[in-house]
């Protein structure tokens, strides 16, 4: 007999119940590679793309032979040169590859150079001559739907939808979500209060820009690394642009550098024009968006237009609520129905609403493709509801606290506009303990006191909550699959169909596979994520990774558990009760056999040591007819408090202090979870304060790199930050060991930055009125706003107590 | 060639074009991935990487920079540390072990870049003896131009506070290092003022470079080529500073950081605003002289040169001469230097007894973001109360940094009052018609500059003593 390999090969077992990430070791030494990291294949060559400068613009003709001269390039490439569809739409279709006839966003991709170099490949990409007719840009949401500008069609109720040919922007699509009759509530209301406010994009900003290299392989098969949150639609668009099977393609993702969405969609576009470039020159190709082109060409998150009319009573309880949210899709529809329906489903945040009306468009202009961003239009669906919390509150001069938690979602309010009954509504468990915690009250007292006294620095101070939905809204989305092989070493080698882009679902995963064999955690292996290993996989989106492929891993693994049980039933000649895996072995009576003894005797008898599994999420329906139904399978809860400090002069701001409260049901892994509450609720602060995309009057992105978009840096960052997991509530859906999904969530807890810059600039008055604030809530918006406010009081009541000098400053 | 030493390596490398940059030397040629790009400009730290020297006893001092925009020629003769060299034999350097037990990396994309700036905080710390974890400013000064889009930083400000605890071993500490005189492939390292000129003459195409943090973005960025390069960073007499009795001329080698200790004494306000100044791997890299050779409408240094009316020595082919700050900005990225000359350095003249120096930047993002508006005011306040040799700049509010002559003679010779400031304000416009753009607003530029105006009168009048009247006051 061939000799097994013997035992020891691995460290022994340690405790760890709380690892790191699978790469931490990795990242910190650089050995950790992304793909641009990899050395290519012998003769790989480099693609760069040349980037529409127009707009919208017509085609007219494109000399490229200057561009075919240049030093290195090898080979020039247009819409002409696609063998399938020129169509990389993920949902619909609406994005083309490559340009043709027509350009419909500046940045868009019109043709593509590849060359020996990178650098070769980008200055070719300058002696295109391109002959555009240019034609006026839609570039002003509103106005689009005023027009009848949409990405989507009208009936878009209708499913199945009808295949291609979409008639872009010929109707207006609204969806209406309603729940009792919102028109007579509001007429009836004792108060009535309505409100309209911007809420600006955000560029994903991933520190590792969009890039795929592909392979021509020599069976006629392409291999395709890919910095995507979606494999299997990488593969599928390639497999469509090439117009070749399916099992012809391999997707491959080992790590991205950051995703939060943007590479759920748009990294499929790179991925198709690297396997177009390697099919087509029977080589290697790399392309790498410069981040330049990364920011111009991709999509962000939607800028949305939303107003509010809410109709409330004396203590500020909601009666109804008439809420429309304008989102703004870009050019063509990519995910944006999911984005808008979203932004509905979440137009309520934590509050029941009474009666209802929430209409959602989706408004076409030529700009990129607005796409998924951490939160899916969730967190722009909550502002309106937000803003409308703390206009109440100062309407009625009480704490904003106060109406928020005359409003939560409870044991007998718990029906959303659109019908879902919330069965853990803990939200308001969950605020009180974090109100006592944070010492909210006193400092409240405290702040109003300061700025009493400061004529210049104002403080202020918001709790806002957050209940998010879990689930994609689209039903077929929720199912995964994984494989689980075991080695006759003991060593376990998982795979599944979920993405590692830094949020530690590996980890996560390995874990949940460590615990159902009852083994060390080091045992475990992950690999890269592979469509030939998993096929047919859901992009690692919706904060769902770890719901829906933990449950799949575990899945396979209780598959091997259950075998491996029965094998030493046999073996051991013991009745099935009487075996256990636990503490890294087999538990058989009173003895104790080591792990990798057992699966070198299950190996010699001839057992299967590998298994597939395979999860769906129960239970969710949603009816987009009516609007109602059970979209999402549970909620995750939190809140925060945010404290700020505003120099009423300049604009300038500081984040003082935040204490947030989060639910994630029981912890998966508390460290990892810690890490996306606060690296969300600095992402979602971003969003809501520096974070500002501009574009010219033409439709151009100024702000391309950098330089001039800015993500929050460390000094940004909360310095007294306190993070607590909510403890002692596991989630009531039966979920991975009832934890709940942390991806998104925490990203909407940063609203309470914005609420709190509201409440600095309203203390400017006597806290009665409340200022309009756009976002990104920039300097420059909040000195506006300051300057706003203070106008409108000096108008309405000049006030001796008024500093003279600041007026002065003003004039 | 090229010839430098890499983790502790000597290497030795041929046909590195002048434009090429550390970044694409590391990658490309001598494939060490671990130092990442994530812009190409200098703005996100990915590619920080910490740059050894040896002082004159033999001590080796690393400074953090970005490998994106550093041209590889500049690396001539020093030891390049990468996150591939703090390691030894699977150990993981204190930093990097402070980093794992602090859950600090994410997706990791960042990591490597956050790992060599605190690896350079450590390096000084230890050599400084200090061995108590650095305090938030510090922290926040370190990793300012590194940003993270993955964990919101409190996990890497642990594993800074955490670093000077752990055992680990030293990174190497690069030997003996070589440096072998290199001329070529474009890129001129003169030693002296006689070369440079003569360079100057030979070479009339050749672009001047120092620390290169905005010339190389237009390699980086635009994809010029910049074929030939002359550096100012190695001709000795450029890299110091000289006192007399009534200033400091400061070489247009002298970098930010070189200069903070001189400012810190002597220019508080001054100094204050070089925390806000690109970042600590610019300032490690960047000059004085740079920022107003270039000529943007939006130098932060500017304006303040204007205000203390700083004068200039330009040197060249054709002889020095000396011009003041007034006469040197010519227009819009035009400045008074012609043809074969350079800027030699900069007189900083000392404050005077009485002269107050104040200066502000506002920008969209406190660390590491252009301005949006500079103001910079010199003045005296006499004892009767009366403001005297009022010198106010601006930046960001025209083509160029600019002296604003009615709002100086709305101030001058006047007590300083609610009436003044009123009638100051209303100077602004009349001296600045600031235009919209992707950093701000006009209007926002002229309420912001009369809220700066605004925080000058209350620092001045002395009013409200015991009121905080900035962000750094609470």
């Amino acid at each position: 007999m061939r000799k097994l390999i013997q035992f020891g090969s691995l460290p022994p077992a340690k405790a760890d119940t709380a690892p790191g990430h699978d790469s931490a070791i990795g990242h910190v030494t650089g050995l950790a590679a992304y793909i641009d990291d990899l050395p290519g294949p012998k003769g790989m060559h480099h693609l760069a793309v040349g980037l529409s400068p127009h707009a919208s613009a017509r085609l007219l003709h494109m000399d490229l032979s200057a561009v075919r001269c240049q030093p290195g390039v090898i080979d020039v490439i247009t819409a002409a040169d696609i063998p399938g569809h020129n169509e990389v739409g993920a949902v619909y279709p609406g994005d083309p590859l490559l340009a043709e006839n027509e350009v419909r966003y500046a940045g868009q991709m019109v043709f593509a150079v590849v060359a020996d170099t990178l650098y070769h490949a980008r200055c070719a990409v300058a002696h295109a001559l391109i002959d555009y007719q240019l034609q006026p840009p839609a570039l002003d949401p509103v106005a689009s739907i005023r027009d009848g500008l949409t990405v989507l069609p009208e009936h878009i109720h209708e499913r199945p939808l009808p295949p291609p040919a979409l008639d872009r922007g010929a109707a207006m699509s609204d969806d209406i979500q309603t729940s009792g009759n919102v028109d007579h509530a509001l007429e009836k209301a004792a108060h009535v209060l309505e409100g309209e406010q911007f809420i600006g994009g955000q560029e994903h900003f991933y520190l590792e820009g969009q890039i795929a290299q592909a392979e021509a392989l020599d069976d006629n098969g392409l291999r395709v690394l890919t910095s995507s949150q979606h494999p299997s639609e990488v593969q599928k668009l390639v497999a469509e642009v090439l117009a070749m099977p399916l099992h012809a393609i391999v997707a491959e993702v080992r790590r991205m550098g950051g995703g939060f969405g943007g590479k759920e969609s748009q990294a499929a576009a790179l991925g198709a024009m690297a396997a177009l470039a390697a099919h087509r020159n029977g080589c290697a190709v790399r392309f790498r968006l410069p981040r330049a082109d990364d920011m111009q060409a991709t999509g962000k998150r939607h800028p949305f237009h939303n107003r509010y009319r809410v109709g409330f009573d004396d203590t500020g309880r909601l009666t109804g609520a008439d809420i429309t949210l304008i989102g703004n899709c870009g050019h063509s529809p990519d995910l944006s129905e999911g984005v808008v329906d979203r932004a509905m489903f979440h137009a309520d945040n934590a509050y029941y609403l009474g009666d209802a009306r929430v209409t959602g468009h989706r408004a076409m202009t030529h700009t990129a493709s607005n796409t998924a961003f951490r939160g899916f239009g969730g967190p722009q669906g909550m502002m309106p509801i937000e803003g409308a919390m703390d206009d109440i509150a100062r309407s009625l001069g009480v704490d904003p606290l106060d109406v928020r938690k005359r409003n939560l979602y409870d044991n007998e309010r718990c029906e959303t506009h659109y019908g879902q009954q919330i069965d853990q509504p803990l939200i308001k468990e969950l605020i009180e303990t974090l109100e006592a915690s944070s010492d909210y009250r006193t400092r409240r007292r405290d702040i109003t006191a300061f700025n009493a006294k400061s004529p210049i620095i104002r403080k202020g101070l918001a709790l806002t909550p957050v209940k998010f939905g879990i689930s994609f809204t689209a039903q077929h989305l929720n199912q995964a699959g994984a494989l689980l092989m075991i080695y006759t070493d003991g060593s376990v080698l998982v795979n599944h169909g979920g993405t590692e882009m830094g949020q530690g679902l590996h980890t996560k995963v390995c874990q949940v596979v460590a615990r159902e064999l009852g083994i060390a955690y080091h045992r475990v292996r992950i690999s890269a994520t592979r469509t030939d290993k998993v096929p047919n996989t859901s992009p690692t989106a919706a904060s769902s990774g770890a719901d829906l492929n933990a449950m799949a891993a575990r899945d396979a693994a209780i598959t091997l558990r259950e075998r491996l049980v029965d094998f030493a039933a046999d073996w051991q000649a013991l009745k099935r009760e009487q075996l256990r895996l636990e503490a890294d072995g087999l538990l058989a009576g009173k003895a104790r056999i080591e792990w990798p003894e057992l699966i070198q005797q299950a190996y010699l008898a001839r057992v299967s040591l590998s298994a597939t599994g395979f999860y769906a999420t129960p239970e969710i329906h949603y009816d987009r007819k009516t609007g109602r139904g059970r979209p999402f399978y549970y909620f995750a809860w939190g809140a925060a408090v945010s404290e700020v400090h505003v120099d009423t002069l300049t604009g300038e701001y500081r984040v003082a202090r935040v204490d947030i409260l989060h639910d994630v049901g029981d912890s998966l892994n508390p460290a990892i979870d810690r890490g996306q509450i606060e690296g969300g609720f600095v992402q979602g602060m971003g969003w809501l304060t520096t974070e500002e995309l501009k574009w010219d009057a033409e439709g151009h992105l100024l702000t391309t790199g950098p330089a001039t978009y800015k993500i929050p840096a460390c000094g940004d960052a909360p310095r007294d930050f306190r993070v607590a997991l909510l403890e002692g509530h596991p989630n009531s859906q039966a979920t991975i060991y009832r934890s709940k999904a942390v991806g998104e969530p925490p990203l909407m807890l940063a609203i309470s930055v914005w609420s709190a810059l509201r409440d600095a600039i309203a203390s400017l008055t006597d806290d009665r009125s409340s200022p309009r604030l756009d976002t990104p809530a920039t300097p420059e918006r909040v000195l506006m706003a300051c300057r706003a406010i203070r106008e409108a009081r000096v108008r309405s009541a000049p006030s001796p107590r008024e500093e003279a000098s600041h007026v002065m400053a003003e004039k | 060639m090229l010839t430098l030493t890499l983790n502790g390596q000597p290497r030795r490398l041929d046909n590195i074009p002048a434009q090429a940059t550390a970044l694409s030397v590391l990658r490309d040629r001598l494939a060490t991935c671990g130092t990442k790009e994530g812009c190409a400009s200098g703005d996100c730290g990915a590619c920080t990487i910490a740059i050894g020297t040896r002082d004159d006893r033999g001590e080796m001092h690393y400074h953090s920079a970005n490998a994106c925009i550093l041209p590889a020629h500049q690396l001539h003769g020093c030891h390049v540390l990468t996150v591939e060299g703090l390691s030894r034999n699977d150990e993981l350097h204190p930093v990097q072990q402070a980093m794992v037990d602090h859950h600090a990396s994410q997706c990791g994309f960042c990591t490597p870049g956050i790992v060599m700036s605190l690896f350079c905080l450590e390096h000084q710390r230890r050599q400084q003896g200090l061995d108590t974890p650095p305090n938030d400013d510090t922290i926040d000064a370190a990793l300012g131009g590194n940003l993270c889009r993955c964990t919101g930083y409190r996990a890497i400000r642990d594993a800074a506070r955490a670093m000077h605890t752990l055992p680990g071993p030293a990174a190497d500490d690069g030997g003996r290092l070589i440096a072998t005189r290199s001329d070529g492939e474009g890129f001129y390292r003169p030693e002296n003022r006689q070369e440079l000129i003569t360079l100057l003459s030979q070479h009339p195409q050749a672009r001047l470079i120092a620390g290169g943090t905005d010339l190389m973005l237009e390699h980086t960025l635009a994809l010029k080529p910049l074929p030939e390069l002359i550096d100012l960073s190695s001709v000795a007499e450029l890299g110091h500073i000289k006192e007399d009795d009534r200033g400091w001329w400061i070489g247009a080698g002298v970098t930010y950081h070189q200069l903070t200790p001189l400012l810190a004494e002597h220019y508080p306000a001054f100094h204050a605003l070089l925390e806000r100044l690109g970042s600590q791997q610019i300032r490690h890299r960047a000059t004085l002289a740079g920022n107003l050779a270039n000529a943007s409408p939006i130098g932060d240094t500017p304006p303040i040169l204007l205000a203390l009316g700083a004068r200039l020595r330009i040197n060249g082919i054709s002889g020095a001469r000396e011009v003041s700050i007034d006469d040197f900005f010519t227009g819009y990225r035009r400045t008074a230097l012609t043809e074969g000359e350079y800027l030699d350095a900069i007189y900083l003249p000392r404050l005077q007894g009485g002269e107050q120096l104040l200066a502000w930047k506002l920008s969209k993002r406190r660390e590491d973001d252009i301005s949006a508006v500079m103001l910079a005011l010199r003045v005296t306040v006499a004892d009767d109360g009366q403001l005297r040799d009022v010198r106010l700049a601006c930046g960001g509010m025209a083509a160029t940094s600019q002296r604003a002559p009615h709002v100086e003679a709305a101030l001058e010779g006047q007590v300083f009052d609610g009436d003044v400031l009123a009638n100051a304000c209303k100077a602004i416009a009349e001296d600045f018609s600031p235009i919209n753009d992707v950093r701000a607003s006009r209007e926002y530029r002229l309420a912001a500059a009369a809220g700066l105006l605004t925080r000058a009168y209350h620092r001045l009048a002395r009013r409200h003593e015991a009121i905080p009247m900035t962000l750094e006051e609470i």
